[in-house]
């Protein structure tokens, strides 16, 4: 379990990057926060691993205040995936995944071993392993960054906008393989983006934020779908582009959004 | 102080024989560096070949090089023109490395545009390149005037008269005055050659104070 | 040509090779100089750069003081030092030393910095929150990616100082300046000029070996990280 209590966030050069937040993430669980550039939720999630201290409120893991924690240690028990992979690049992608347990004083054989495991949980070909993540693909970095995060077999996962950075095709892959890998692991998860597909998708819980990290609405995808809190909401999951309604075209049942544009047809087959 | 009110003249004839001696060196290494940049950053051989060239003649010792010198190029050994010439050999090859490179920074999107819009080679080279690779250059031109300003002293060994006079007089009477003046003399020479290399540079480029500076020197 | 063939020949005289005079001792005492020189201004820029480079704090002040220490002219700073110090002939080592630490100092400092400045942020970051302590960021991380640069910084600092130790012997010390020195007032051109060559010659080499050692010491990886062709 995750949990932020009344956190509050200044940085230095006086910019306010979350105002007042709380939020309970139950084990297991996948939650999203969602919003755009610059509202303060890489900002939230950084506050769990101590990569950022709030200024005021704590954050909770189970019965940890995390400001009691050494950050270091604590790092190494969450595992974290950020957008450009961040990779090392002068070394292995073995070596790379097989980062924390090294660190944690894990003999060498074993830690490669572990890696080699993981990289096939996270479909990649275990020949990869002695390249350099300079030699990957996109695609393939991303996947080498889960498998690093997920190395110390740590609870907790941490998500930062992890499948931006790919086109949409190996997007689409790589979020069908976390949701697989999330049903046999059940880890905890806060997951940060700014697609809303992607949210909806992946979050059992979503939070819409808005400037300064403020909740703009919270719950399950269809709920925040069926019955956007206000207009902010309403625009940012798509506004007039998911209201649909279906006409006769041609002879067939088309489905037309707000605009008038045909986005689909209705499967006969399937009505 | 007073030393220096007392032998004023002497001060003022050897700065300004420090000045005449480093400004040629200075203009000469920018002005042959420009074209044979131009080149290295368009042919790889000749990249190679100057850039290796460079190196190595940056690695000749200034004191054995003013000794050379006029034997190579059949000067009087006491010859002021040995040290403007070996200055100017250790310029270029500071500033061959540094033209190369900016006009291997220029933007490649700029450049296709400005072909793209009707440019012609020399106009593209004039209106382009040379004034985007501008800032990269001056701060090797900066690297160039602080170093010849030092060197020239060196040239007081072999007897060519500059503010180095002050080092080898004043190590030869144990006087530490007359040291400290030459010492100072020439950073404030390097000083002051600095300030207007920054202020030529924001006449001729004033867009570059408008973009980023960050990393104008490395 | 004729003097340069002179000078080759006066280098090849074994009467010229032996004794404490001789060409043996003299590169031996350059190379010491130069070394002493070496090994100072890299026990206090190298730890400095990285210093900079891992906290970006420092770095306007470290630009200014190079630049300074660069306009400083190396001969006013060694009889500056020397007359200061009071030291003698016997004594003449400690200020030769310092005049090429600081020679030396500015490009190692530059290399280490520049070096662990041009990582991408994102590794960093990315370490950081893996779990490296801010140690082994420095160790693990910024000194392997930074190291083509950090060993760029001191070959160019060896490759002055070698060509700078010449002026160790205007302090009466030893090394090959001696041969250009001695040679100067009784105008023995073959001894000037085979000092030159000499000095040339060893600098170009140690060049050499330090861009071998460069290429063995920057293993694979970092090759492949950096895209350096060393």
């Amino acid at each position: 379990m995750i949990r932020f209590d009344h956190v509050h966030k200044r940085f230095p050069d006086g910019t306010v990057a979350v105002e007042d937040f709380s939020l309970e993430v139950p084990s297991h669980q996948v939650a999203v926060l969602l919003g755009s550039s610059g509202c303060g939720k890489t900002t939230l999630m950084r506050m769990v691993n101590r990569m950022v201290d709030p200024t005021s409120g704590s954050v909770w893991i189970d019965d940890d205040n995390v400001a009691d924690l050494d950050p270091v240690a604590l790092r190494r028990r969450i595992g974290y995936v950020m957008q450009s992979a961040g990779l090392l690049p002068h070394r292995t992608v073995a070596d790379n995944v097989a980062t924390v347990p090294v660190l944690e004083g894990s003999p060498r054989r074993a830690a490669r071993r572990r890696a080699l495991e993981l990289l096939e949980l996270v479909g990649l070909d275990p020949g990869i392993a002695d390249r350099y993540p300079s030699q990957l693909s996109g695609g393939q970095r991303q996947r080498v960054g889960v498998a690093r995060a997920l190395a110390a077999d740590p609870n907790i996962l941490l998500m930062d906008e992890p499948f931006g950075a790919v086109d949409p095709v190996v997007r689409r892959d790589l979020q069908r393989e976390l949701q697989r890998i999330q049903a046999d692991l059940g880890k905890t998860i806060l997951f940060v983006t700014h697609d809303v597909d992607e949210a909806f998708l992946l979050g059992s819980n979503v939070l819409v934020l808005r400037k300064g990290a403020e909740v703009a609405q919270s719950g399950e995808p269809s709920q925040i779908m069926a019955h956007p809190a206000d207009d902010f909401v309403a625009e940012f999951i798509g506004g007039p582009r998911r209201r649909l309604h279906t006409e006769t075209r041609d002879g067939v049942q088309a489905v037309i959004d707000a605009e008038g544009r045909v986005t689909g047809f209705v499967d006969q087959g399937a009505g | 102080m007073r030393w220096v009110v007392a032998n004023w003249d002497q001060v003022v004839s050897l700065a300004l024989n420090h000045v005449l001696l480093s400004v040629l060196p200075i203009l000469l290494s920018l002005v042959l560096s420009i074209p044979l940049g131009w080149w290295a950053h368009r042919r790889r051989t000749a990249r190679r070949v100057l850039l290796s060239g460079s190196g190595i003649l940056y690695a000749l010792p200034s004191l054995p090089l003013f000794v050379i010198l006029p034997v190579l190029i059949g000067t009087q050994i006491l010859d002021p023109l040995n040290v403007v010439v070996a200055l100017t050999l250790y310029g270029v090859a500071l500033m061959v490395r540094s033209c190369t490179e900016a006009f291997d920074a220029v933007d490649a999107g700029v450049r296709d545009s400005a072909t793209a819009i009707g440019h012609s080679p020399g106009q593209r080279f004039r209106v382009v390149d040379l004034p985007l690779a501008g800032p990269p250059m001056l701060a090797g031109l900066r690297v160039v005037s602080a170093s010849t300003l030092s060197l020239v002293s060196v040239g007081a060994l072999i007897g060519v008269p500059s503010l180095g006079y002050f080092f080898t007089d004043g190590y030869t009477r144990s006087f530490l005055t007359e040291i400290i003046v030459g010492i100072v003399g020439t950073v404030v020479l390097a000083l002051l050659f600095d300030a207007l290399l920054v202020l030529a540079g924001r006449l001729l480029m004033p867009w570059v104070r408008a973009t980023d500076t960050r990393r104008e020197d490395r | 040509m004729r003097f340069l063939l002179s000078a080759l020949a006066w280098i090849l005289d074994p009467a010229h090779w032996a004794g404490p005079t001789g060409i043996g001792a003299r590169l031996g005492e350059h190379l010491l100089y130069s070394l002493l020189a070496l090994v100072l201004a890299t026990v206090i820029a190298l730890p400095l750069g990285l210093w900079i480079g891992h906290t970006g704090r420092g770095r306007a002040i470290a630009i200014g003081t190079s630049g300074a220490l660069r306009a400083l002219p190396s001969l006013g700073l060694l009889t500056f030092l020397a007359v200061a110090l009071g030291v003698g002939i016997n004594g003449a080592l400690l200020p030769s030393t310092i005049v090429l630490a600081v020679l030396a100092a500015p490009p190692i400092l530059a290399g280490a910095y520049a070096g662990v400045e041009g990582i991408d942020r994102d590794v960093v970051d990315g370490a950081r929150a893996t779990g490296f302590s801010e140690r082994q960021i420095v160790t693990a991380v910024e000194m392997p990616l930074a190291a083509p640069m950090v060993l760029g910084g001191i070959r160019s600092a060896t490759l002055q100082v070698i060509a700078t130790a010449t002026i160790a012997a205007y302090l009466g010390l030893g090394g090959l300046g001696r041969f250009i020195l001695d040679g100067l007032p009784v105008r023995d051109y073959s001894q000037m000029l085979a000092g030159a060559v000499l000095v040339t010659v060893l600098a170009l080499a140690i060049d050499g070996l330090l861009l071998l050692l460069q290429r063995s010491l920057v293993t694979a990886g970092v090759r492949a990280a950096t895209g350096v062709e060393t």
